[in-house]
């Protein structure tokens, strides 16, 4: 149907019409107009490229920019290495201990990803639950808001007392502190559904799991990987504050060793390390949630890049 | 024979209460019966129960009183044999049009669990209805890339492709510019003179109900009830040039009319 067909895009150079700029019709060569639009094209293009590289840059650039400052400032101001380390005695002090810290690193994440995967599971279970029953949303919510209340680090000596010092208490915690944000992200994504996408499944006779499997949880997606940039990075929040109190390895663990043999740059590597993870793991976390849940963004990234550079 | 043949259709002296005993009445002892295979619209202003008797014959809502049957079957609940296709196009956003369209396949027997064997057919068939109302080459898209119009096109196709015997619309073209909306009932009336389902309209578009229907009824409103009842004897293919002639005027004109009424009435109790 061509009259309400979407829209295509202009063929660049060849623009419907002159620019608005234009004034009254001059005996001006026509050709020559469309060459300039063609030019202007070309030019917001060559802008846009531009933007999309510095954006990708950018990052890099801040980081960069910020240890720079870093060190000159500590340097300048002789801040003493017990207090803040430069950041080249903190690549230092990562080059002197890279075997601890990649082993203590290796033991946080797998600890850190078997809690955030219990957390999942969990997670996208009790949110399903909550989110397609009323009466389990009323019934489970207080219990759950005041679960989450509690501090955490509060709860890592009983977890130590019933599983001993060790790896459990550690997964245990990061689950727990990365459970709550993946349940109440779905069960929002599920309760929210439009009742006229409900009623779409309903009036063909669906069964109500018929309509969480195909209108619910595909609805509830977005959300879902929303809560997931949330809860990988306070799921390492979890793993090293269980490390830190009661465990015999992780980074958390040789953060405290480190600091207890007043060896700061080192607690600053052991710091280092442990954003490098979490903006790995977010990143992650990232790819897939664009990757599966287009249809929510509208394929906007998409859009922006070939609706700028032209047909 | 057609005589012998029980009503396809029957709504049989239903009534529709909100809010318990005191609550509103949206739809007072309504009575109609429709032929299989017959295009019946219903027509009168905002409020006038008109949804009500859709959500009431396709079973998404329970009736306070009355019975409706649809193909010998009383409808307690949604029945399957019914297709629906709502104001808003309702496709789901994460799914492409074909998608869309192949959902119900997914949900009714017996193509549920003959859609896996029988995939290429089925999908086939799904492309063979987009083609009907033109929307070829836009099976792979998403809804939001497709205009309003296209869209409702696509909800039209999902409401027609497990074969219903009965086809629910409830205003299916309400939120689209005349223009659209026109073409869309041409192309609709070639679909139903193809595949001559039994076709319930609800809409507040007169021109559209005598475009479209063999028979029109009229509602009033506060409480819903049938009011009036009209025959159109045009004879199909029907011409947008024909909602130009004469004798289709007039016809709008005397279903016009009945609405007038129908609101005046209601404005005289109110008054009381």
């Amino acid at each position: 149907m061509p009259r309400d067909a979407t829209p295509s895009p202009p063929p660049s150079g060849l623009p419907p019409s002159g620019p608005p700029s234009s004034g009254p019709p001059s005996s001006g060569p026509r050709p020559r107009r469309g060459d300039a639009n063609a030019r202007r094209v070309e030019a917001m293009a060559a802008a846009a490229r531009r933007r999309r590289r510095l954006q990708t840059l950018l990052p890099w650039l801040i980081i960069g920019a910020t240890f720079l400052l870093w060190e000159v400032l500590v340097r300048g101001l002789q801040v003493d290495a017990f207090i803040l380390p430069a950041p080249s005695a903190i690549a230092a002090s990562m080059v002197q201990w890279w075997q601890p810290l990649l082993v203590n690193a290796w033991q946080t994440l797998m600890t850190t990803l078997v809690g955030f995967g219990l957390a999942i599971v969990f997670g996208l279970a009790l949110g399903v639950a909550i989110g397609s029953s009323t009466l389990l949303y009323h019934g489970l919510y207080p219990l759950l808001i005041g679960f989450n209340s509690v501090p955490k680090v509060a709860v890592v000596p009983i977890l130590v007392i019933w599983f001993g010092i060790g790896t459990v208490p550690a997964i245990i915690t990061a689950f727990l502190i990365s459970f709550f944000p993946i349940v109440v992200n779905v069960a929002t994504g599920i309760a929210t559904v439009e009742p006229e996408l409900r009623d779409v499944l309903r009036a063909l006779g669906a069964r109500p799991l018929d309509i969480i499997r195909k209108v619910g949880l595909p609805r509830a997606m977005p959300y879902f990987f929303a809560s997931l940039k949330i809860a990988i990075t306070v799921a390492f929040v979890g793993s090293i504050l269980a490390e830190t109190v009661g465990s015999n390895a992780g980074i958390g663990q040789l953060m405290l060793v480190a600091s207890s043999r007043f060896d700061v740059p080192l607690v600053f590597a052991g710091l280092m390390v442990t954003a490098v993870m979490g903006v790995a793991m977010y990143a992650v976390a990232a790819a897939i949630e664009a990757r599966t849940t287009g249809w929510a963004t509208r394929g906007q990234a998409e859009q922006q890049v070939s609706g700028l550079t032209g047909g | 024979m057609a005589a012998m043949e029980r009503a396809f259709v029957e709504i049989d002296g239903v009534s529709m209460r909100y809010g318990g005993a005191e609550g509103t009445l949206a739809l007072q002892d309504t009575t109609l019966s429709v032929r299989r295979g017959e295009f019946v619209a219903v027509v009168g202003p905002s409020g006038c129960g008109k949804s009500t008797l859709m959500k009431l014959v396709s079973g998404l809502w329970p009736s306070s009183a009355g019975n409706v049957v649809v193909a010998g079957q009383e409808v307690d609940r949604p029945l399957s044999v019914v297709g629906m296709a709502f104001q808003n196009p309702t496709l789901l956003p994460w799914r492409t049009i074909l998608g869309n369209v192949m959902l119900p396949l997914e949900v009714v027997e017996p193509h549920r669990r003959r859609l896996r064997a029988e995939r290429a057919a089925y999908e086939a068939k799904a492309r063979g209805l987009l083609a009907m109302v033109g929307l070829s080459g836009f099976e792979k898209k998403f809804p939001y890339q497709l205009s309003g119009g296209m869209q409702q096109r696509a909800s039209l196709c999902r409401a027609l492709i497990h074969d219903p015997q009965l086809l629910m619309l409830d205003e299916p073209f309400g939120a689209l510019d005349i223009f659209t909306r026109e073409d869309l009932w041409v192309q609709f009336q070639e679909v139903c003179l193809q595949l001559k389902p039994t076709v319930i309209l609800v809409t507040h578009d007169l021109k559209e109900a005598v475009f479209l229907a063999d028979r029109v009824l009229v509602m009033s409103s506060r409480p819903g009830r049938i009011l009036a009842e009209r025959r159109i004897p045009f004879p199909r293919p029907r011409s947008l040039d024909d909602t130009y002639r004469q004798d289709f005027q007039d016809l709008v004109h005397e279903l016009r009319n009945h609405i007038n009424a129908a609101r005046k009435g209601e404005e005289i109790a109110d008054a009381a």
